[in-house]
């Protein structure tokens, strides 16, 4: 396949926001015929680099080039009327609408534009045949189907006649295993007309089972293109992962020194939906718990469910021994436990609020709206925090937008650390941010340790988890399976650990 | 100058200007203001009186925006209050005593009050859209004013209730100096407590709210209840001025006009900073435009589209693209007549 042209070519992608750069110099080849996985962890860049392949984003710099002539898409449509159509995570189809017409929708059926029913029922029904989806009705409520033929319908929608290059964003994160089949056999029908084809999932089964190749981003940059048989599972977790390989401060005060049976939190039997199963989690005052797992292992939920965030379904969570209900943030942190998001944008930042206020929100709220935090007070609060955290610009009245990921991850761990909490869970506290924050962020929890602290710490890292918890609990499939202490650790038992298929276990 | 220039209320600040301005040009009797029976009057005067209304609405629904919410029940908010002060006061024996206008009010306030709390729990404990849970009253208001008033236009004699809106004390319009206590009132309430920052953050980003421990419910509910209140207070200066209760045409659009001055104002309707400042001077570029439209002797017919081109005049000239547009046109310009004080600007901005 290496002999023929490449159908899509990408080469020297890079798209920044503001400071920070979520694609650097990225290349990507497609070629007909074949699919191909884009795989890495979140903030890898695989959403930037979807939309500006599909037109949905500007690349800063970069050539795409498809059938060796080069292109340049403004819009989605544009990209769509060049053979490149995508269909994303969320469905974006009308249940309210028969089948037909949500496959119909913003094409151009009839010469005069008018829409004629049967016309339109009679190419439905030819469009899903040709995927051999033959037992759909096309006449039939859209949302009267199951989630998966939904999911079905929308490839149906984006693949017209002159379809080449077919991106799938999750096709398949809501979708049971016959489900899973049925997707993938439309995709090798679709592969047998030469469509080339991008298949993101996190479900690295699936990848192996219908992938012919796999490019590997991490951080906005990409790790290297691989064909999927010569690619051990292992080694592509390895690659999605990474090393790191910077300098880290030694704990002064290593938890083996510190006397056992001061338990701070205990939690039993954790269950949250479909993402976390009988979770049970010990951590001791003073204590790192790292937790190691891939992307849908539960590791967010469980930190969730943690932390009052999202109630977990079953299960109970003692603190000091005091079986407690944390039915919302709030209430966790009148107890002492606080959360850091992994999305920062999102759950994190109030972005158009200064730094100073974003410092002292918490404080502010938990002491109620009618106590304002004196002024003078409130700076000096937040001036502190900024310059023990080395926060940069130090600009306490910038809008907490406009600083860097990094920075940006400081100001939240500002704004919990001000609360004084007993116990803090970082949810990949580390991720797009440079290597220098990344390092004191790492030394900041090694210091509230020794201050008796508690941290749950979560990453995608697996040294980084190595080398900042105490112990390292491992996180597969929505359940912990195994918890070790970080020193009888290796870097490769942990990987194993991580990244073991359910098939290959015991 | 390029502070200023920069600064949020700039453009506002600037159409109100340009407003008055070019009224004085038209009538050089618009800026006069004279002093009669220890009275001032003049067009002026009558601005700051007859906004009085509006600005309490508008600076209710500062803060329901800066939730990321919007109240439409205004208007029907105060026809309800309206009718409630003028029922008690035509029912009570003694419709000219101070006393029984003082109950009045205060009942007519409290009710409005209660109707806030209504859309502020529709809102926050219901989680009803915004633009839907207070559409519900805005409907259903008029209706219950009409039920309250029996159907008919209550009217009264009343001085004390009369005195609400057409009093004078030290000179100036009673009304304003209601203007003036709720503006006070608003601006101290969220700019002296957290209570702003607080209201700001969760109408910016309500999960990292959440997540920070932030009471975004009480904080939600508070401004519906803020908002109906202030709502209630217009509807008693309006039902004032012309001694009656009308529940059909008390406050008739405007929640439409509140709206229209909090974004004149400057503040976004999808939530977040607000401005206090920026609403005043949004109600007085609508009054003030208002009076230009009588002043000018616009035909009545007429006058909704003098309005309606002034304000899309005003809003465009506020639009970052369109200020971006007049910049990069300045900038051509100054290129071209003198490009040496291009270097100049180079050397300040050092």
């Amino acid at each position: 396949m290496d002999q023929a042209h490449p159908l899509l070519e990408l080469t020297g992608a890079t798209v920044r926001f503001g400071a920070d750069a979520a694609l650097r110099d990225v290349s990507l080849r497609l070629f007909p015929g074949e699919v191909h996985s884009l795989m890495g962890e979140n903030g890898a860049g695989k959403s930037t680099l979807i939309k500006a392949v599909t037109g949905a984003l500007r690349m800063d710099e970069g050539e795409l080039r498809l059938d060796g002539e080069r292109v340049e898409f403004a819009t989605p449509h544009e990209a769509q009327r060049a053979g490149i159509s995508t269909v994303y995570q969320e469905i974006e189809l009308l249940p309210n609408l028969s089948v037909a017409e949500n496959i119909f929708i913003g094409r151009d059926v009839g010469r005069s534009g008018l829409v004629s029913r049967g016309e339109m029922v009679a190419r439905a029904r030819e469009v899903l045949g040709g995927l051999g989806l033959t037992d759909v009705d096309p006449r039939a409520l859209l949302g009267s189907h199951s989630v998966a033929v939904q999911q079905l319908v929308a490839i149906a929608r984006a693949v017209t006649a002159d379809v080449r290059v077919l991106v799938l964003d999750e096709p398949t994160s809501s979708l049971d295993v016959d489900e899973v089949a049925e997707l993938f056999r439309v995709i090798r029908e679709l592969q047998s007309r030469g469509v080339a084809i991008l298949f993101v999932s996190h479900f690295i089964e699936q990848v192996y089972e219908i992938c012919d190749r796999i490019t590997v981003l991490r951080d906005g940059v990409l790790v290297g293109e691989y064909l999927t048989r010569e690619l051990l599972r292992i080694d592509l977790v390895h690659k999605m992962l990474g090393h790191d390989a910077t300098a880290h401060r030694e704990r002064e005060n290593p938890s083996a020194d510190r006397p056992e049976g001061e338990v701070l939190l205990s939690a039993r039997g954790l269950r949250v939906g479909q993402s976390l199963e009988a979770a049970d989690v010990d951590l001791g005052k003073g204590e790192v718990l790292g937790v190691a797992g891939l992307l849908g292992s539960g590791r967010t939920s469980l930190a969730r469910a943690l932390t009052g965030v999202a109630r977990a379904d079953a299960g109970i969570i003692r603190i000091e021994e005091h079986a407690v209900d944390l039915d919302s943030p709030r209430r966790a942190i009148t107890l002492g436990v606080v959360y850091s998001s992994e999305n920062r944008l999102r759950d994190g930042i109030v972005a158009e609020l200064s730094v100073l206020e974003n410092i002292t929100l918490a404080l502010q709220a938990e002491r109620g709206a009618l106590k304002p935090i004196p002024m003078d007070r409130r700076r000096e609060l937040a001036q502190s925090w900024v310059d023990a955290l080395d926060i940069r610009p130090a600009d306490l009245d910038r809008p907490a937008g406009l600083l860097s990921g990094g920075n940006q991850q400081k100001v939240l761990l500002a704004r919990l650390l001000a609360l004084s909490p007993r116990l803090l869970v970082l949810d990949e506290p580390t991720r797009g941010i440079d290597v220098g924050a990344k390092v004191e962020v790492q030394n900041l929890v090694g210091e509230l340790a020794d201050n008796g602290v508690s941290v749950v710490f979560i990453s995608a890292e697996l040294e980084e988890v190595m080398r900042v918890g105490d112990r390292v609990a491992v996180l597969r499939d929505g359940r912990i399976v195994d918890t070790l202490a970080s020193g009888e650790l290796t870097a490769d038992a942990l990987l194993a650990l991580v990244a073991q298929p359910e098939d290959e276990g015991e | 100058m390029n502070r200023i220039y920069k600064h949020r209320l700039f453009w506002p600040v600037l159409s109100l200007l340009v407003l008055i301005v070019v009224n004085t040009i038209a009538r050089p009797q618009f800026i006069e203001i004279t002093l009669q029976d220890g009275r001032l009057y003049g067009a002026l005067i009558d601005i700051l009186r007859n906004s009085a209304p509006l600005m309490l609405v508008a600076l209710g629904m500062t803060i329901v925006i800066a939730t990321r919410g919007i109240d439409l029940s205004v208007g029907a908010v105060m026809a309800v209050s309206g009718a409630v002060a003028l029922t008690i006061i035509d029912r009570s024996g003694s419709p000219g005593a101070v006393g029984t206008v003082f109950v009045a009010v205060i009942v007519a306030i409290l009710v409005s009050l209660v109707l806030g709390a209504w859309n502020g729990f529709l809102v926050s404990v219901l989680k009803i859209q915004p633009i839907i849970a207070t559409l519900v009253l805005m409907l259903a208001g008029r209706g219950v004013a009409l039920l309250i008033t029996g159907g008919f236009i209550t009217t009264v004699n009343s001085e004390p209730f009369a005195f609400i809106a057409s009093g004078y004390v030290l000179l100036l319009p009673v009304a304003f100096f209601i203007s003036i206590a709720a503006i006070a009132a608003v601006a101290l309430v969220e700019r002296r407590t957290a209570l702003g920052v607080l209201t700001e953050s969760v109408g910016i980003n309500p999960e990292a709210s959440r997540l920070a421990g932030v009471r975004s419910r009480g904080i939600i509910w508070g401004a519906y209840m803020v908002s109906g209140t202030l709502a209630g207070a217009a509807g008693v200066i309006y039902a004032s001025n012309i001694k009656a209760a009308d529940a059909n045409a008390a406050g008739l659009f405007i929640e439409l006009y509140a709206i229209l001055a909090v974004v004149l104002g400057g503040t976004s309707l999808a939530g977040g900073k607000f401005s206090i400042a920026g609403t005043v001077i949004g109600v007085f570029i609508i009054q003030t435009l208002e009076s230009t439209i009588l002043f000018l002797g616009v035909p009545s017919a007429q006058s909704p589209v003098f309005f309606a081109v002034v304000v899309v005049v005003v809003v465009v000239a506020q639009s970052q693209r369109m200020r971006g547009a007049i910049a990069r046109v300045g900038d051509a310009f100054r290129k071209q007549d003198a490009p040496e004080r291009d270097d100049e600007k180079v050397e300040v901005a050092r």
